[in-house]
């Protein structure tokens, strides 16, 4: 059917993802009710529960939601922009650059807040180099962009696997739990809503251009969509809606590729919907990844990012063997 | 925004184009020359592989500088339209129609109706019944909920097409329509466009690239024969369509024949 708004199905969406905070807030090794978690809240509850839940669980789980729906927000953007459905936050090397940094940092034994704070500047770093290069010429075109990102990817890539040979016992394993992604570390999750919700302001007046931008650039000049300034924002947007993902939680995998494309398989590739659908399923995924990795082989801790490949891989495998059916 | 109120210019020509060339690199298109098309005309674009009928269309439509001259859309430079706004009054068939993701027919035609929604603005049922319309007027009807590429590269180019006429501009800048498509819908698109351009009242007009010199000499008012080498020949069909010309321009020599009161040309 056409894509008309379909408020029901985006309030159905922040259930789910309410839920998997919920869940997120009452399963663990202290297992709480929500009666329990409401007394807490109010500020009523035993002080240590409140401790455990409201300063690490929550926390955590925030960090987590906000990190799945940067990431699929970023993936979105970035399918978009480059016009390639193999598209994901981490192929323009945003994520390279933020591991240099982070991993730079931890080999130099600094703090939590510089290892967030060096992975955010690697990020940016990486998003400056980029633009700059591909965008020297005067051209912009998606085969440049595309080839420089995934170069200088290749270049953070070789620099991490240098440090991680070189590192000390101690300190690789913290390095492998950054790049495989770890919302446990997660002390400040709020500034990351605020840059979501922002981003999410930001682009939704524009989610029509969108749709236009997906006809081929020279139409939808035609159509009146300024090109240009719409790709030069779309890529500072998904680059800092990645690197804010990556410093708050590191590089967690599959979460960017794989939201957006689930999303367009049951709704469709309406941007409108696509966006703030995206968001939400990646948060939620995200939190239940994130859920199941800290209690599935407790008290050992799982990476989240095998978490949600385990997730993803069997729902996006179902739906795309059943699209070709419902899309025809 | 004042450009905007004093849009469109009724009296002015749909299109002109003043003392205009074209230079890619170091190479020339086309040495200067000048146009106007009326509303209720029809020009075709006519020349060798790479001799810059694209870029010419483009620059007509405003998406490229011309090098030298000056591009006039209803009497006003493209400097003067706000993006959208020129939009509503001209309309691009781009040659290729990319789709990397899995999109529906209807939903792609409605994409035409951007430049006449709001920034927040929803498509309506109004603008829905626009696009199946379109899409009965390309013999598409039926075909709303397909996928659009589970279709025939004949079909996407109508797809294109209807897409086109959902944005409803006054003026239609064609590359190669022709695309893809049998004789039978060649013909049918080529008849839809002279029948919208005909239509009284409309100020409508077309400007396209065709490959068939037969069918531009049965649909053209207005031919720009572009040679490949820099020189340009503009002007009315039958002063263009001449055999000697056009087999210098395509480097090979044509034969004209008059037959049952049409004029085809043959290639010897």
């Amino acid at each position: 059917m056409i894509s008309a708004p379909r408020p029901l199905l985006l309030v159905a969406l922040v259930l789910a993802g309410g839920v998997s905070v919920l869940l997120a807030l009452t399963t663990g090794e202290v297992e709480v009710g929500l009666k329990e978690l409401e007394r807490l809240v109010l500020g009523r509850g035993d002080e240590s529960l409140s401790a455990i839940i409201l300063e690490l669980r929550l926390p955590r789980a925030v960090a987590a939601f906000v990190s799945g729906g940067l990431l699929a927000t970023a993936g979105a953007l970035m399918q978009v922009l480059l016009r390639n459905p193999l598209a994901d936050p981490y192929i323009l090397g945003i994520s390279g650059g933020a591991a240099v940094g982070a991993l730079g940092a931890i080999t130099l034994g600094a703090a939590a807040f510089w290892i967030d704070a060096m992975a955010f500047a690697g990020a940016l770093t990486a998003m400056l180099v980029v633009f700059g290069l591909a965008h020297g010429d005067g051209s912009w075109t998606q085969t440049r962009l595309l080839l420089t990102g995934v170069i200088v990817a290749a270049g953070c890539g070789a620099a991490v696997s240098m440090m991680l040979a070189l590192a000390s016992d101690t300190r690789v394993m913290p390095m492998l739990f950054w790049m495989m992604g770890d919302a446990s570390a997660a002390a400040r999750p709020w500034p990351a809503v605020v840059v979501l919700v922002l981003a999410l302001l930001a682009v939704m007046p524009f989610a029509r251009d969108l749709n236009v931008l997906a006809r081929g650039e020279l139409t939808a000049r035609a159509l009146g969509v300024r090109v240009q300034r719409l790709r030069i924002v779309l890529y500072v947007l998904a680059s800092l809606l990645t690197a804010t993902a990556v410093t708050l939680v590191g590089s967690v995998g599959f979460v960017g590729l794989i939201v957006p494309h689930l999303v367009r398989l049951v709704l469709g590739n309406d941007q409108r919907v696509l966006i703030p659908a995206a968001a939400l399923v990646g948060g939620t995924l995200l939190t239940l990844a994130d859920t199941a990795a800290r209690t599935m082989l407790a008290p050992q801790q799982l990476p989240v990012g095998v978490l949600t490949a385990m997730i993803g891989v069997p729902v996006f495998l179902f739906l795309l063997s059943r699209s070709p059916r419902s899309s025809t | 925004m004042n450009a905007a109120r004093r849009l469109p210019v009724d009296a002015a020509p749909l299109l002109e184009a003043e003392r205009l060339a074209l230079q890619v690199g170091e190479r020339w298109l086309c040495c200067e020359f000048s146009l106007s098309l009326a509303a209720g005309e029809c020009l075709v674009l006519l020349g060798p592989n790479g001799a810059g009928k694209t870029t010419l269309l483009h620059t007509l439509a405003g998406l490229r500088e011309p090098t030298v001259g000056q591009v006039r859309l209803g009497g006003l430079p493209y400097a003067a339209w706000p993006a959208l706004e020129a939009a509503r009054y001209r309309g691009l068939l781009a040659q290729q129609q990319p789709d990397p993701f899995a999109a529906g027919v209807l939903e792609t035609v409605l994409v035409g109706r951007h430049p006449h929604l709001g920034r927040w603005g929803w498509e309506s049922a109004e603008d829905v019944a626009i696009a199946r319309r379109t899409l009965a007027e390309v013999g598409l009807a039926g075909f709303e909920q397909r996928a659009v590429h589970t279709l025939s590269g004949g079909e996407r180019q109508r797809v294109a097409i209807a897409a086109l006429l959902t944005q409803a501009p006054r003026l239609f800048l064609l590359d190669e329509p022709l695309n893809h498509l049998d004789l039978h819908h060649q013909i049918a698109t080529l008849e839809l466009f002279q029948r919208l351009v005909r239509e009284p009242g409309t100020g409508r007009g077309s400007v396209m690239v065709l490959h068939d010199i037969n069918l531009a000499a049965r649909y053209a008012d207005h031919i720009i024969l572009l040679d490949g080498r820099g020189g340009v020949i503009a002007g009315d069909r039958d002063a263009v369509l001449r055999a000697d010309l056009l087999g210098q321009a395509f480097g090979h020599p044509l034969r004209r024949i008059e037959h049952e009161g049409r004029v085809v040309f043959l290639p010897d």
